[in-house]
């Protein structure tokens, strides 16, 4: 739950989630950018709502303007979590 | 005008597998794809055909469309993109009803958890313009490209206004057909309740026993091109699309009109339009539904547009007895297994027909698939697509 997930769980989440996206698996890496992965701003208001399922996390869309990267994700849902 | 415009790619996914030859050998064999009253494209795997993201970011109508294209374009020769000037290269395919499995699923998630909880996704899945947008991007097709809706003729309208944009100039090249995905619970329930589909669950076109139509799914798609661009190529050639009109019954919301006025003035305007003689047709590519309606009133159009004498020596064969009625994917899928048949001489059966009824006297080539005239005279055939509005749309096509 929200108060106990780390950092890590967070990533490998993110992770998968981009998988399920279409992004190759060895491309995926935390300073990958999304574009380069070819996911695009439809991709990451699912990402949002996964986010929101797992940590009880609401992103909006303005959140996520200027997130290039998984870490930037990570680091912006852990902000939000804190 | 004097652009003419040659068929040099196909592709279908069809109730009877992937592929269009398949579709024509299995036809032709008098093998049927409906099971339990539903023509599925069972022998469909997406991920066989498309990567992962294309699966995510598509319905099933537009999945459908994606595999049937990437067959038609290989067979083109195509690496890939197209062969010519992509800025005049278009990309034409017509619907029924777009992506409602994604309007269904959406609908109840909606219901169930919220406005807040749909996907973004839902949109560009469900739009009826989804498949022709979709195929456009994977091959650079940069030219015109729109989605045609007129029910069970969007498939034969998409590639008539191909012909249209080729013979016209605008176009040299044209990836053209229908797609349909509509084996869904609301859709299927929609037609049971307005009568529409068998209750036997077969489809026996023009049999004095039909009830009604069984609803299929699949693609059809065709690599139209200007004839001097493919021949300066070197395409194969498989065919020409001599002709195409379309007429509007303005009768009735979804009865056909009962004589086949509107659908014997647009088989007269195909053969005007193609510039041939209607003793010159060989073969009759049926709409055939299996509806009392449609299989009387077309089979007075076909009376009235050739004459009864003529009519009565025309094989006329309907694909959907082996397919089921595969709605706004019927029109594309079945000009393409007219062209095979074209260019086998060879006229597939309507299957399940054994009892004739009153009045529906013409020549179904029952059961069994039976050669056609002989390499002597042109291969000359037609394809009806009819669709709930009234909307008719004939294609005249010739194979080289």
């Amino acid at each position: 739950m929200a108060a106990t997930a780390t950092r890590e769980e967070i990533e490998q989440r993110v992770f998968k989630a981009l998988e399920e996206f279409g992004a190759e698996p060895d491309q995926i890496s935390p300073d990958a950018e999304f574009e380069s992965m070819d996911v695009d701003s439809l991709d990451l208001v699912e990402l949002a709502q996964i986010v929101e399922d797992d940590y009880g996390v609401q992103l909006k869309g303005e959140d996520m303007e200027g997130v290039k990267t998984v870490r930037q994700a990570v680091d912006l849902v852990m902000s939000k979590l804190g | 005008m004097t652009r003419s415009v040659v068929i040099t790619g196909v592709g279908a996914v069809t109730p009877l597998g992937v592929g269009a030859r398949t579709l024509h050998e299995r036809w032709s064999a008098g093998v049927s794809g409906i099971e339990d009253g539903f023509g599925r494209a069972g022998e469909f795997e997406p991920k066989e055909h498309l990567s992962t993201k294309e699966v995510r970011r598509s319905d099933r109508f537009t999945q459908l469309a994606l595999a049937a294209a990437g067959e038609a374009v290989e067979d083109a020769g195509w690496d890939g993109a197209p062969p010519g000037d992509p800025d005049r290269t278009a990309c034409v395919i017509g619907t029924g009803i777009g992506g409602i499995g994604t309007l269904e699923t959406q609908h109840l998630v909606m219901h169930e958890q919220g406005a807040g909880r749909i996907s973004p996704l839902s949109i560009p899945l469900l739009m009826a313009n989804a498949a022709s947008g979709v195929v456009a991007m994977k091959y650079d097709l940069r030219g015109q490209s729109f989605g045609t809706v007129s029910a069970c003729a969007a498939g034969a309208h998409a590639i008539g206004m191909a012909e249209r944009l080729i013979r016209y100039g605008d176009a040299d090249c044209v990836v053209t057909g229908g797609s349909e995905a509509a084996i869904t619970p609301l859709a299927t329930a929609a037609f049971d309740k307005m009568d529409a589909l068998s209750d036997s669950g077969i489809s026996r076109p023009f049999d004095r026993r039909r009830d009604g139509f069984v609803m299929g799914e699949g693609a059809g798609v065709l690599v139209l091109e200007e004839e001097e661009a493919a021949r300066e190529r070197g395409a194969r050639i498989l065919g020409y699309l001599r002709g195409y009109a379309s007429t509007s019954d303005a009768h009735h919301l979804t009865a056909p009109e009962p004589s086949g006025r509107g659908a014997a003035k647009a088989i007269e305007l195909a053969l005007k339009d193609a510039g041939i003689e209607a003793g010159d047709v060989i073969y009759v590519n049926a709409h055939g539904t299996s509806t009392p309606l449609n299989d009387r009133s077309e089979t007075n159009a076909i009376k009235a547009a050739f004459g009864e004498e003529r009519a009565h020596e025309l094989p006329v064969s309907s694909t959907k007895s082996a397919i089921g009625h595969l709605l706004g994917a019927a029109g594309a899928v079945e000009s393409i297994a007219t062209l095979l048949a074209l260019r086998d001489r060879i006229a597939p059966p309507t299957l399940n027909y054994e009892e004739p009824d009153e009045g529906l006297d013409l020549d179904y080539v029952p059961n069994e698939a039976r050669p056609l005239a002989n390499g002597d005279v042109r291969a000359i055939g037609l394809s009806n697509a009819f669709g709930f509005g009234g909307h008719n749309a004939v294609l005249c096509l010739e194979a080289s």
